[in-house]
């Protein structure tokens, strides 16, 4: 089989060359890229992104017709038309969990982005500015982080009022803290680099140096963080959601459904917690992993490991 | 004519400890530079060459501070100047060439971008102008096929062709004096002198000043006119290479020269004993006597002043208190 594929390979690569380097090339990036992440990520992203198209029913309505906790479809007593049962409203829970897909994506990947600019600018500010400025940015960091991020974010919630946007802010106020501090170290050591040194020595001004210099080298860990941020924020709003001051309530959110399945587990309607459970951890796992994979493939020094 | 660069009783101090501890890495420095013209500063390591550097950038470090002295360049004076005038004239005419190529250049831009942003930013050059500009600096620098060249990024390259790129951006904005600060401390030996030739070349078509930073004398014999041997942040002797080379006059230029090897010497080579001193405690006296062969009881007790020992030639020793008629002669000559 080999030679075949290998003899086909060569044979075109005579008569097309250029289709066989970039057939070849195109499976080398495939090769490279990290499966099981992408094959659990690109599903949710597709899912949330389609939303509107792809929901049976609308998800903040009770379906007309059915009954409230209806099993899914291949439970005794289960029915075709709503494939994962409904919920105590009679709502689909099937459409409820992709409308939640599209919360947990918007919130997970715009928390992560607030967190990220943020924290990114704070510690260039800090790292490269030095002195005072420094000082004081690192002390509210201390004593950001000695708070319990999820009280914290409770008490901003129910300050400013359940709103998914509102989540959105609160959530990168709460993380922004780890990115100031890996990047403020980060920086420090970028400062000292001679390149650096050198745009100071030919006239760049502060705001050019950091634009040019310091933030493209930056990127790179601040990519990492990201990767690894997006779960964390993803089961913090999921969290606010399930103590119920996350998003509002006809809006699903896998983690207000959680909560409202919560009191009929020990009747056994299992399907109200286990869908939206399972939804948070493929989600999160694959963030995990994919941040996992983008640390290897950023970081030169672990590249070979 | 007035000379390019003239430092007058420059004091460049270290301060730490909330001003408790004054480490006088530069305590009064004296030399000009004409423009076109070499110096080399040479000197053990914390003698004070890059604190001298630094301080005509004016990119000391936190603690550091220019205490006195006068440093005037091309008819302007730099220690009273306010930091954004002062990056002016140090990106138009002050360049510098620092000691780790690999450290020099940005990963993440290409050598096009790097080398074009002086160009770009001081020239105002645009489009194809400074594209052919760019291209003309790579080739000065003996980059071959700087077209293809200047599309690369710095991993592509190898030290000795980055650091002939740090020449470049070095030349791009039109400087009208380079501060190498030991450039070629990093490179293999054939590259260096490769090197060397190079920055040689672009100093005669351009005519721009060079400050040579090293501790390397047989550097300084190829580049320098004339050469200024630092030591516990004071100039001990300076004057014309080729009269130091001949007739050094300090026992330190004397045992630094003493130090080098010869080529078919058998005799075993001269080493300085003791380390240099810790600036923050310097011995009374002549910094350098307890590592001086020739010490005299008052080198203990009295710093020496500066004397002439010719033309455009002193140096700090007792030694040179009374110049025998024949010492004379020769450093006329």
């Amino acid at each position: 089989m080999a030679t075949i594929d290998e003899t086909g390979a060569s044979s075109l690569a005579i008569a097309h060359p250029r289709f066989g380097e970039s057939r070849r090339r195109w499976l080398r990036t495939l090769r490279s890229l990290p499966l099981v992440p992408l094959i659990i990520l690109v599903p949710f992203v597709l899912i949330a992104v389609l939303a509107n198209v792809i929901a049976p029913y609308d998800p903040t309505m009770p379906i007309q017709g059915a009954k409230i906790f209806e099993p899914p479809c291949w439970a005794a007593g289960g029915s075709t038309h709503w494939l994962f049962g409904t919920d105590f409203q009679g709502r689909d829970v099937l459409s409820r969990l992709i409308y939640g897909a599209r919360v947990s994506l918007i919130v997970g990947v715009t928390g992560t982005v607030v967190a990220g600019g943020i924290g990114t600018m704070m510690g260039i500010l800090s790292g490269y500015l030095g002195g005072w400025v420094d000082q004081a940015i690192m002390r509210i960091v201390d004593a950001w982080l000695a708070l319990p991020g999820l009280v914290f974010a409770i008490f901003l919630a129910t300050m400013v009022g359940p709103s998914m946007w509102n989540i959105v802010i609160i959530l990168g106020l709460v993380y922004w803290t780890r990115y100031a501090r890996v990047i403020r170290g980060e920086v420090l050591s970028l400062r000292e680099r001679e390149f650096v040194k050198l745009a100071e020595i030919a006239g760049a001004s502060r705001v050019r140096v950091i634009l040019r210099h310091i933030l493209p080298n930056v990127m790179n860990s601040v990519m990492v963080l990201a990767s690894l941020t997006i779960g964390v924020v993803i089961i913090a709003e999921a969290s606010l959601s399930f103590l119920g001051v996350g998003v509002p309530a006809p809006q699903p959110a896998w983690g207000s459904m959680l909560a409202d399945g919560r009191s009929m587990l020990m009747v056994g309607d299992w399907w109200l917690t286990v869908f939206p459970g399972l939804a948070i951890l493929l989600v999160v796992l694959a963030t995990q992993l994919l941040g996992d994979w983008l640390r290897v493939r950023l970081d030169p020094q672990s590249r070979n490991l | 004519m007035a000379p390019l660069l003239d430092i007058r009783d420059l004091h460049t101090h270290y301060t730490s400890f909330g001003g408790s501890r004054v480490v006088k890495a530069v305590d009064g420095i004296s030399f000009c530079l004409n423009e076109g013209e070499t110096i080399g500063l040479v000197g053990e390591s914390g003698c004070g060459k890059t604190t001298t550097c630094l301080s005509i950038v004016g990119l000391l470090p936190a603690g550091a501070r220019i205490v006195g002295g006068s440093i005037e360049f091309d008819g302007e004076e730099l220690t009273t100047k306010r930091s954004p005038d002062l990056r002016q004239v140090r990106g138009r005419k002050i360049a510098m060439i620092l000691q780790d190529p690999m450290a020099s250049l940005n990963p993440l831009f290409s050598i096009f971008w790097q080398v074009a942003e002086p160009a770009y930013f001081h020239r105002g050059l645009r489009g194809r102008p400074l594209r052919q500009r760019v291209s003309e600096l790579l080739r000065s620098v003996r980059i071959p096929s700087p077209a293809v060249r200047m599309r690369e990024y710095p991993h592509q390259m190898s030290g000795g062709m980055r650091q002939r790129v740090v020449g470049a951006i070095a030349m791009a904005g039109g400087p009208k004096l380079i501060i190498a600060d030991e450039p070629t401390t990093n490179l293999d030996v054939t590259i260096q002198a490769q090197y060397l030739d190079v920055l040689k070349e672009i100093q005669q078509q351009s005519g721009v000043a060079l400050i040579f930073v090293t501790h390397n004398l047989g550097i300084v014999a190829k580049m320098c006119d004339r050469m200024a041997v630092m030591y516990a942040g004071k100039i001990v002797e300076y004057g014309a290479v080729r009269d130091l080379f001949r007739a050094p006059q300090h026992p330190y230029t004397r045992a630094l020269l003493g130090a080098m090897p010869k080529l078919g010497s058998k005799q075993p080579l001269y080493a300085i004993p003791g380390q240099p001193p810790n600036l923050a405690q310097l011995p009374g006296g002549c910094a350098f006597h307890p590592r001086c062969r020739e010490a005299m009881p008052q080198c203990r007790l009295h710093e020496p002043a500066e004397r002439r020992a010719g033309v455009d030639w002193s140096a700090r020793c007792w030694l040179l208190g009374q110049p025998s008629e024949e010492q004379h002669a020769r450093a006329l000559a």
